[in-house]
């Protein structure tokens, strides 16, 4: 089964066409990368699967379920969890309500106006594990705000890990950080189980090389290429783009 | 922060508001009564403006609505309270759920300027209405409710206690909203309604509900206010109250719960004061929201927030 199948999609913005009928399949459990110079519509790309778009045309079907039209909150509660190039977290609250929020969302929203939060020790185990597990426990009472943006980066894969996805889309996950803790969120996504499958957006050839099982590369609005790495690095067209050789 | 110093503090101001009638005179008692109910008030309007980051300039609609749905039933159909409280809280309910369908298609100054649209066409139609609403000169003796109590309503001190019960209750209930994983959504929304989506939120249900709930607690602080007054007229649907209770909320505040109730407090007592020796009320008033802005811009409670950090060090 597929993970996600993309179909002819297309959107223009004000005559500048973004996409120009990009149709893309990852497969179940497969890590793949979208990799492209600047405007060649990866972000776009990612906007229209998770819904924060909508295409003038084309259809997304995520495993097996048409999801064109749907809005991103009903994408996400069928699996689709994703981060965004420019972090999106909840500033004022602190790290554990921010992963709270998440668990909450997982557990399915409805639990009520009168009880409090507190009353619901599952979703507070969970949320701990969570920060355990990626070892943020120390920064639980925190505003997110007050953090490095290092680990606010962290948050960024938690909150989108705290569903438990079935489709994971991670754009630019490394996006301004130095090496180190690009080291370390490159750790965090290959530690990651495999029954996720995990679509990125990745500036960093480097990164999209080591995380990714193969590569799709954008220009201009269409899919140019895709493969492994070997493929990608030898493709002429992808290093007439990247290296401007005519 | 700590728990316990905050739970004593709210059972000091508990216990306070209890033994008042003892000590105030009268009039100061009548007071305090609006004090609690423009407390509820703004605490209605907290949950929108503080805790979801929705700037409402309309929300006099709410407390209108049900101030003369209230009013209108005391007077022309002698309701008990049994019928006119919930009749009151049930316009309010259903003029909430109706403007929230037109005013959350839009967001920020738009979102402002409809639900200051929407209340003003209600506060005309208050105007213009003379034969049911009384026009500009509203409608005036409009009794207070008789209850089983050996107690008159129509006293000051029962009826502070009558209005203490209900606005302390809805209170806590507030709080208990606040607190619960709803309550959470709505500051996530509040911080960010992108991520809250791609978390799987239904971001409009949420924000439509907190309005609605917002409408309601309004409508309650409402109906009080027109047994409170005896009287309702155009003006309890007027910009200029949405903006003072907005101003409650900011000045106090926004995003507690404490916070706008001190705010609404201060603001009654500022206006009574100087309304005693001068016409420009609203002058005054703006000149409050210039200093909180300039000085407090979250409020006296953010103030009292960078005191107890300062003290327990960075």
């Amino acid at each position: 089964m597929n993970a996600l199948a993309v179909r002819d999609l297309a959107k223009s913005f004000g005559g500048v066409q973004a996409l120009a009928g990009v149709t893309l399949t990852v497969a179940q459990g497969e890590r793949r990368a979208v990799i492209g110079p600047n405007g060649a519509g990866k972000t776009t790309l990612f906007h229209a699967i998770s819904g924060t778009i909508f295409t003038s045309s084309g259809s997304i079907v995520l495993f097996d379920r048409e999801i064109t039209r749907l809005a991103p909150y009903e994408r996400a509660r069928l699996g689709l969890a994703r981060t965004f190039q420019i972090t999106n977290l909840f500033p004022g609250l602190t790290v554990l309500e921010n992963v709270l929020l998440a668990v909450c969302a997982a557990a399915g929203g409805g639990l009520g106006l009168l009880r409090p939060m507190a009353a619901h020790p599952r979703l507070f185990e969970k949320a701990e594990r969570l920060l355990e597990e990626w070892g943020l426990s120390a920064s639980a009472r925190r505003l997110v705000r007050h953090l490095s943006y290092g680990e606010q980066r962290q948050i960024e894969l938690i909150l989108a890990l705290a569903g438990s996805p079935r489709l994971l889309l991670l754009d630019e996950p490394t996006a301004g950080l130095s090496p180190a803790e690009t080291a370390q969120v490159v750790a965090m996504v290959r530690s990651l189980p495999r029954e996720i499958t995990i679509l990125m957006i990745e500036h960093d050839m480097d990164v999209a090389f080591e995380l990714a099982d193969s590569i799709t590369v954008l220009h201009q609005g269409l899919l140019i290429a895709e493969g492994d790495r070997e493929t990608i690095r030898s493709h002429p067209k992808v290093s007439e783009i990247y290296l401007g050789v005519e | 922060m700590n728990i316990r110093p905050r739970l004593a503090a709210l059972g000091a101001g508990a216990l306070v508001l209890l033994v008042l009638p003892y000590f105030l005179p009268s009039y100061f008692l009548g007071l305090a009564t609006k004090m609690l109910i423009f407390a509820l008030f703004a605490m209605s309007l907290d949950l929108l403006l503080g805790y979801t980051g929705l700037a409402s300039l309309g929300h006099a609609a709410y407390f209108g609505v049900a101030a003369y749905t209230v009013g209108l039933l005391a007077l022309k159909a002698n309701a008990s309270l049994w019928l006119a409280l919930p009749a009151g809280l049930l316009a309010a309910g259903v003029t909430a759920a109706f403007f929230g369908l037109l005013a959350l298609r839009a967001r920020g100054s738009y979102f402002l300027m409809i639900t200051l649209a929407l209340a003003q066409v209600l506060w005309a139609i208050a105007f213009s209405w003379r034969s049911m609403t009384g026009g500009d000169d509203g409608l005036p003796n409009i009794p207070r409710p008789e209850l089983p109590l050996p107690w008159p309503l129509a006293d000051s001190t029962p009826f502070y206690y009558f209005v203490l019960l209900v606005a302390g209750a809805a209170a806590v209930l507030l709080a208990r909203i606040v607190r619960s994983p709803f309550g959470y959504a709505l500051r996530g929304i509040r911080e960010s309604e992108s991520r809250m989506l791609a978390l799987g939120y239904n971001v409009w249900r949420y924000k439509y509900l907190a309005f609605v709930l917002a409408g309601l607690f309004a409508g309650l602080a409402g109906c009080l206010y027109v047994y409170y007054n005896r009287f309702v007229s155009p003006e309890y649907l007027h910009v200029v109250r949405s903006a003072e209770v907005l101003l409650m909320v900011i000045l106090g505040g926004a995003g507690t719960l404490v916070g706008p109730a001190i705010g609404a407090g201060v603001i009654v007592l500022l206006e009574n004061v100087i309304s005693a020796h001068t016409q420009r009320w609203l002058m005054v008033l703006g000149a409050v929201y210039v200093v909180v802005t300039l000085f407090a811009p979250r409020g006296l409670m953010g103030l009292v927030q960078d005191y107890k950090q300062r003290r327990s060090g960075p």
